[in-house]
């Protein structure tokens, strides 16, 4: 009789929002530890303004203020696109070593293993789109304060979806690693050029264009642009928010039903 | 107390589908195990231990057959399964990325225990567990040792009443198998907490398991302790040498009348297999004597569960885990069949 008195009696039923926040928490530990990697995972979209920014500028007739202000928004969907498509590869690791199993023998919601772990994405990236921002204003970038809230709300649904998306494929892929990134980069490079973030598509052939509109990102895109111009009664805000919200609904399906086949 | 069982498991398959080819991982597995116990599941890589495990853990769900675990159906009520058990599994289960203590901590979370609950807990197990000077270091910098141990805080952090232990001593070096089974031992001594394990050395499951189970192919095929089965199934075996051929063949009427068993004649030895021999043995040395066909050396040995496995199956134990290398191919070939069909 005296053998229980020790065990707990554990309280509270499995809650997704709950358990969601303990995933993100665990998840963001290591960032908070070693804030260095987050200061580093800032040079990739710097490079990319810096080096390829001028470029732009460079062989448009357009000044360098009205340039920026139709590739920042780009580029901040760009960090969403490639930071959350990576979500998958973290997951990989921990399922060859047991603590992908561990979390899975735990009393977590489901749910909340793949959307704490979308979030974790989403925390880094808020920062880098604020300092990127910042730092192209002196460049004649101009931001609408409510704009830019909305659009990284609308970089967060987007993120969660792709982020989704990601770990799908590494739980489908778990026994051939190779094979995530196999399809990683083949779906990330066409699916971030045919969004028209680094160049616009309106001067490229019609398949292009045509293919553009069948890609999600693309309506993000011209979302985020209307959005950080301040056209916030735009349509282009609407079909973006639709966009990111189709996509994140699909991807937290297959994800969800994915981790429940493979419980 | 005493005869509450926490473990009821009934017609227990799985069946995997490994490149349209059926594999019957497990087959009509029947257990029960009652509260406090401690229990080892032996047998050969592939037997079907850790898929049994697995479904018991709710990891996998059973291709046919009922589980009731911790007084949950592990199929039906999967969360009441998982807060009351703990589990440690072949792998390491702190991220690499990870410190030490943050992941005790992030642990405690999962369980629904309170932050300050947690905190306290953590460090306690830290102590005890020789971790403490590392809760700050990196998982990635640990020893396997020490990542080892790690597994066992992780497990044990929400005081699991039934810990189950999937192979815990593979990879260690002796001084870390001792140092864990101690740790488990203690665990089961303060908290009454029901121990399952399992594990292909048979040294562990003779010394610290009251009960072994033998798997082999899929299928339980024995349920004792360590010395009913070594009873039962292999009986002692004394060998006795003489000087020639015929002082060996003149003793063996001798030695069959005094031990009752059947004396088989190798040369200038006899071969005697039987249940207590060490009582035996000295009474046949001195029938021997007194006949003048006293024996020039004798030995007795006591069976191994080894013996066991082979009386059993007809095939050693260790020529399955002796080997590591193909050892490991067959756990690699498990494991992937595990995937497979979680992919399928």
């Amino acid at each position: 009789m005296t053998t229980t008195a020790t065990h707990n009696t554990l309280p509270v039923r499995s809650n997704a929002v709950r358990d969601s926040w303990n995933v993100l928490v665990r998840e963001l530990r290591p960032v908070v530890r070693d804030p260095f990697s987050l200061i580093f995972s800032l040079l990739q979209p710097l490079v990319f303004l810096g080096l390829f920014g001028p470029l732009l500028i460079g062989g448009s007739d357009a000044p360098a203020g009205e340039v920026l202000q139709w590739f920042v928004p780009g580029i901040l969907v760009m960090i969403a696109l490639f930071g959350t498509g990576v979500t998958g590869s973290n997951l990989l690791m921990e399922m060859q070593t047991g603590s992908h199993e561990r979390t899975l023998v735990a009393p977590i919601a489901r749910p909340a293993l793949l959307i704490g772990r979308a979030l974790k994405e989403m925390a880094p990236i808020m920062v880098q789109a604020g300092v990127i921002a910042l730092a192209t204003i002196p460049f004649g970038f101009s931001v609408n304060p409510l704009g830019m809230l909305l659009g990284l709300v609308l970089i967060a649904i987007f993120g969660m979806g792709f982020g989704a998306l990601s770990y799908t494929l590494a739980l489908v892929s778990r026994s051939r690693d190779w094979m995530f990134w196999a399809v990683q980069q083949a779906t990330i490079f066409p699916l971030m050029i045919l969004s028209g973030m680094l160049l616009p598509l309106e001067d490229g052939p019609r398949w292009m264009q045509v293919a553009a509109a069948f890609n999600p990102i693309s309506y993000v895109v011209a979302a985020e642009r209307a959005l950080f111009a301040g056209e916030l009664s735009s349509p282009d805000v609407l079909w973006g928010f639709l966009a990111a919200a189709v996509l994140a609904a699909i991807g937290l399906a297959v994800g969800i039903r994915s981790i429940k086949r493979s419980d | 107390m005493t005869n509450e069982t926490i473990i009821t498991a009934r017609g227990l398959t799985k069946k995997f589908t490994v490149k349209r080819e059926r594999v019957d991982a497990v087959t009509g597995l029947d257990l029960d195990v009652q509260r406090g116990e401690l229990v080892a599941f032996l047998g050969p890589n592939g037997a079907g231990k850790s898929t049994s495990l697995r479904m018991l853990t709710t990891l996998l769900p059973p291709t046919s057959g009922t589980a009731c675990v911790a007084g949950y159906d592990v199929r039906r009520e999967p969360n009441e399964v998982r807060r009351r058990i703990g589990y440690i599994g072949q792998g390491n289960s702190a991220g690499h990325y990870q410190r030490v203590r943050d992941e005790l901590l992030s642990q405690g979370a999962f369980y629904g225990m309170g932050r300050a609950q947690t905190r306290r807990r953590a460090d306690e197990l830290l102590e005890s567990l020789d971790l403490a000077p590392l809760a700050k270091r990196g998982v990635l910098s640990l020893s396997g040792g020490q990542k080892r141990r790690l597994d066992i805080a992780l497990g044990l952090l929400h005081s699991p009443e039934l810990l189950f232990l999937d192979e815990p001593s593979t990879g260690l070096d002796p001084q870390s198998r001792e140092n864990l089974w101690q740790h488990i031992l203690d665990l089961r001594r303060t908290h009454g907490t029901t121990i399952f394990v399992t594990t292909h050395y048979l040294d562990e499951a003779d010394r610290f398991a009251e009960r072994v189970m033998v798997m082999d192919h899929g299928r339980l095929i024995a349920d004792d302790t360590a010395s009913g089965l070594k009873t039962t199934l292999a009986g002692d075996v004394i060998t006795l040498g003489f000087d020639s051929a015929g002082d060996a063949a003149a003793a063996r009427p001798i030695a069959a009348t005094v031990t009752g068993a059947s004396v088989s004649v190798n040369g200038q030895q006899l071969e005697i297999t039987l249940d207590h021999g060490d009582r035996v043995l000295p009474r046949l040395l001195r029938e021997l004597d007194t006949a003048d066909t006293a024996a020039a050396t004798a030995g007795l040995r006591q069976p191994t569960l080894d013996d066991v496995f082979l009386a059993l199956t007809g095939r050693s134990l260790r020529d399955d885990s002796g080997a590591s290398e193909t050892a490991a191919g067959k756990a690699a070939q498990e494991e992937s069949a595990l995937k497979e069909e979680v992919s399928a």
